[in-house]
């Protein structure tokens, strides 16, 4: 019989309830009296000089408030990246500022340059039209192989070649790579693209921001995964105020991937506008200002080679990959390909040797971070694509050499030659789950079925490992981190019994409302309704780093169960007292304080209303209420791993791919709550089959992008995607966190794409077309079509 | 500025238009009804969905003054009276079909509609009736199985 409370639970999110009824509260929502309204001019070219802009008839516009430009930023700090990463040669990454506004030159069309204010949107619209921009439009540096031929075109006139950096990973290793190379059996090779995508939360960004000139302090309502982190980033290094002088609030906040991580100039400017004007500024992006200027994902160019004997062991792998970081470094920009793909790229396997080299390369396209998965997606496709090319070569199934080369279950802690060190894992039991729920034994009877009706059957696997919970803050220090990346958490308890928790993860979509008060609630043994669990506000929460990395349980709720643990250890105390009793004699469960072997015991209830009515306590020893902070830094990542199995028709004549099932079998460790578990990797999935088959981002050589709504950048819809098949049955708890969760929030985008395109590969083999060993994501009918004509 | 008067959500309601104010815009900004969301600005993503008349209708695809006099019902109308979730509700929560929220008002207007045109829809027909509305978080996996269990199938067989 499943739990119907508690850890483990799949209880329905209490959160629904507002969402479903139209009472949710997201930034777009709140209004504040005597607001006006932000709009932004935006560059229409990819790549220009600023000579003048004119903002005088604008400013004449009826409503208008004020118009500002880059020119009344200038002197404002830059955005910083969050992540130091130095060049194999030893020198720093080149790091160019990155303003408010634009500011001399224009570096990608959507570049804002200015911004109208005006008493309604449409006047700061309307205004936005007026104004004249005087720009002269330079060559567009858009391709990343062009970029790097220094020609004197530059994205940033005092960075040559445009090079950010060029990182090798693990250096030391590379000369012990390319010997194993030389004596190698076999070598397969591959290139390929990681093709750029649109994070594409359903919510677009937005901010309003307050100003008091009384007390001078700033409030900021946007849409965050991270208000602390936001806080830290506008107030210490972009505007120069207190930390303390400015108020972070993000509300119910509609999905992030990624996109709501960093800072954007938008939030600034509505700051600086709501103190120059004493009034509440707004502005909410369109979605065609989503799809300009917030922070793309992916976009790689990678070469990967596999080294290994005939019998398909791995001896040795090395990559070399050109990232796009786009016109400016967004905050974990510089993160993404290196410390979260090259440590990466060791997967599950025992590969005994790996060498990385990333150049990341500036080119006139909007700045690309962290979308979901965020390194680990790119490692994983390079990998697992390789794998199977290895395997086509030499004739061996695909299981049966992941098989072989998978790090075995008794191995653990295990320590990558990419310097990591997973401390537990199964990875043949997803895969030996997989195969059983994929019904992997009935497929060739599958595949006749479909050669019967003219069709192309294929299945294609993907074994995937990602490192997450994001910290610990002393090795990701020396990896280059500017942040620590632990969490924290407050426990209040009031004095009726009931609890507020405070948490530094923010939830915006996740289910923190529901799940952290699961936990809570089975450590205290009190019910989940008597918990409310708070976020999104900096003045109510600790300082904590917020949610990405799939990191909230995994850290956030270690910090959690450390505050409540020391709810506990004070409430023993006070029950010793109340029942005159030794500390050490208190025992606490199901809700009690109870001298052990007897029956004398309080409830949670009673020692709460003690501590707060403290007529019979020990105040010569012990603070009166109950209230218990926590931070925590975990002392490792943790390794969630799993087996994914995709099945899929390719229409011959058409080369339309259609997904038949998908599979996935995953460890996610200690699982909560079932429920969410499992719509965390049904969504993973599905953006990850957007990525295999539907979404691309396109700029044309002049650097307009092509794609820029959803008109015509393919978001999976309903009917691109089957009911999934989701396992998480093959647990082995994370060591090193008191949960024991390892996190699930990205495994679905991480470990399904290479599972798509190498079962479109394997349909087409089957099919005959046995020159087809790749094709590029997105599996689009006409690249399907096309490699079938070759 | 013009006046327009319409029923929203059995009320009748009037407000002060320019010609060019959508009526997801005067849902929002002159009602206050929040829940009706603006998730694009080409009427692909389907979060502004709403019913006019009792059919569903993107709210961004019409100017306020276009329904004048209609009955218009958003999210905001959708629970029984008693102020309970409704039956479609209700499966949206108990099947998860609802993660950050944003498409969801939406989802629950479309699906309405596609119910009340096609009582027992097929996994198909949910599918291909919920095209025009965007989720990025659910993979739709839990939003088609939460319409079948509205409409009042078994979904037992669904797996998880």
């Amino acid at each position: 019989m499943p739990k119907d409370t508690g850890i483990g639970a799949p209880m329905k999110r209490r959160e629904d309830i507002r969402f479903l009824t139209g009472k949710g509260r997201y930034t777009a929502d709140i209004n504040l009296r005597g607001q006006a309204y932000a709009a932004f001019a935006r560059s229409e070219v990819a790549h220009g000089k600023i000579n003048a802009i004119d903002t005088r008839a604008a400013s004449e516009m009826p409503g208008v408030l004020c118009v500002m430009t880059g020119e009344d930023f200038a002197a404002m700090g830059g955005n910083p990246a969050g992540w130091l990463i130095n060049s194999r040669d030893g020198t720093p990454m080149r790091e160019p500022k990155r303003p408010v506004l634009a500011h001399g030159k224009v570096r990608h069309v959507g570049d804002a340059y200015a911004v109208v204010v005006a008493e309604t949107v449409e006047q700061a619209r309307d205004a936005v039209a007026a104004i004249e921009a005087d720009i002269t439009e330079l060559p567009a540096i858009v391709d990343m192989k062009a970029a790097l031929a220094d020609s004197g075109n530059r994205v940033h006139d005092e960075i040559p070649d445009n090079l950010c950096f060029d990182w090798g990973w693990i250096e030391d290793n590379r000369a012990a790579v390319e010997e194993a190379f030389a004596k190698a059996p076999h070598v397969t090779t591959l290139e390929l693209v990681n093709n750029r995508l649109v994070p594409n939360a359903m919510e677009p960004r937005a901010s309003l921001a307050d100003y008091n000139p009384g007390t001078e302090d700033y409030t900021l309502y946007t849409t965050s995964q991270n208000p602390h982190l936001h806080r830290l980033l506008i107030a210490a290094f972009v505007m120069g105020i207190p930390e303390h002088k400015l108020t972070v609030i993000a509300p119910d906040v509609g999905g992030g991937f990624g996109s709501k991580i960093y800072h954007y100039g938008e939030e600034a400017a509505v700051l600086a506008a709501a103190k120059a004007l004493k009034r509440p500024v707004k502005w909410v992006a369109d979605r065609t200002e989503s799809f300009l200027s917030d922070a793309h994902g992916r976009d790689h160019v990678t070469k990967i080679q596999l080294a290994c004997e005939k019998d398909g062991t791995f001896l040795a792998l090395r990559t070399e990959t050109l990232a796009n970081v786009g016109a400016y470094l967004s905050n974990f920009a510089t993160a993404t390909p290196t410390f979260l793909h090259g440590t990466l790229m060791a997967g599950p396997y025992k590969t005994p040797l790996v060498y990385v080299n990333v150049k990341a390369v500036f080119t006139n396209t909007a700045p690309v971070d962290a979308y979901r998965g965020a390194g680990r997606p790119e490692a994983t496709f390079s990998i697992e694509r390789i794998v199977d090319k290895a395997a086509d070569e030499l004739g061996i199934d695909k299981l049966e050499i992941r098989r072989k080369n998978l790090i075995g279950a008794d191995q653990y802690p295990y320590t990558t030659p990419v310097g990591l060190v997973y401390d537990t894992g199964n990875y043949a039991a997803t895969l030996d789950k997989m195969v059983e729920l994929a019904d992997v034994a009935g497929f060739e009877k599958r595949a006749a079925e479909s050669k019967a009706r003219g069709k192309l059957r294929g299945i294609g696997y993907s074994t995937w490992i990602e490192a997450c919970g994001i910290a610990p803050s002393n090795l990701v220090g020396v990896l280059g981190s500017r942040v620590g990346l632990f969490d924290a958490a407050t426990v209040r308890v009031n004095a009726t019994g009931n609890l507020s928790v405070m948490t530094g993860a923010h939830s915006h979509g996740q289910g923190h409302e529901t799940v952290f008060a699961q936990v809570v609630a089975e450590k205290l043994g009190i019910p989940e309704s008597s918990i409310e669990i708070v976020h999104g506000d900096t003045s109510k929460i600790p300082f904590g780093m917020g949610s990405y990395g799939s990191r909230s349980l995994a850290v956030a709720g270690s910090a959690m169960v450390k505050a409540v643990d020391k709810i506990i250890a004070k409430g023993k105390k006070i029950a010793a007292h109340m029942l005159e009793a030794a500390e050490d004699d208190i025992t606490f469960e199901n809700g009690k304080f109870q001298v052990a072997g007897t029956d004398k015991a309080k409830t949670f209830g009673e020692i709460a209303f003690s501590a707060y009515v403290p007529h019979n306590y020990p105040l010569e020893t012990l603070e009166p209420g109950l209230e218990e902070s926590a931070f925590y830094d975990p002392g490792n990542f943790t390794y969630p791993a799993g087996a994914y199995a995709c099945e899929v028709e390719v229409d011959p004549d058409t080369g339309r791919v259609e997904i038949l099932s998908f599979t996935a079998a995953d460890d996610f460790g200690n699982v909560m709550n079932p429920l969410i578990v499992q719509g965390q990797v049904h969504g993973g999935v599905g953006q990850g089959i957007g990525q295999a088959l539907l979404e691309n981002t396109t700029y044309d050589e002049n650097g307009q992008l092509l794609s820029g709504s959803f008109m015509d950048y393919a978001m999976p819809r309903a009917d691109d995607v089957p009911f999934y098949t989701v396992d998480h049955s093959c647990n082995t708890p994370c060591t090193h966190n008191p949960l024991g969760v390892k996190g699930c929030g990205e495994a679905g985008a991480i470990g399904s794409p290479p599972a798509v395109v190498n079962a479109v590969v394997d349909a087409l083999r089957r099919g005959g077309h046995t020159g087809i060993s790749h094709i590029d994501m997105p599996v689009s009918p006409s690249r399907v079509w096309q490699a079938m004509q070759a | 500025m013009t006046k327009v008067t319409m029923t929203v959500n059995g009320k009748t309601v009037s407000g002060e238009v320019e010609g060019r104010t959508l009526l997801s815009g005067f849902l929002r900004e002159g009602l206050g009804l929040t829940g009706t969301h603006i998730g694009c600005d080409t009427s692909q993503c389907g979060a502004c969905t709403v019913h006019v008349n009792g059919r569903a209708v993107k709210s961004c695809t019409v100017f306020a003054l276009d329904v004048a006099g209609a009955e218009v019902k958003t999210i905001e109308g959708m629970a029984n009276a008693d102020g309970s979730l409704s039956v479609l509700q209700q499966a949206f929560q108990d099947c998860h079909g609802l993660q950050c929220g944003f498409c969801t008002p939406g989802m629950v207007m479309a699906s309405a509609a596609l119910l009340a045109d096609n009582p027992t829809p097929s996994e198909a027909e949910v599918r291909h009736g919920l095209e025009g509305n965007l989720c990025r978080c659910t993979g739709y996996h839990n939003i088609v199985k939460a319409v079948l269990q509205a409409s009042g199938q078994d979904i037992t067989a669904i797996p998880a």
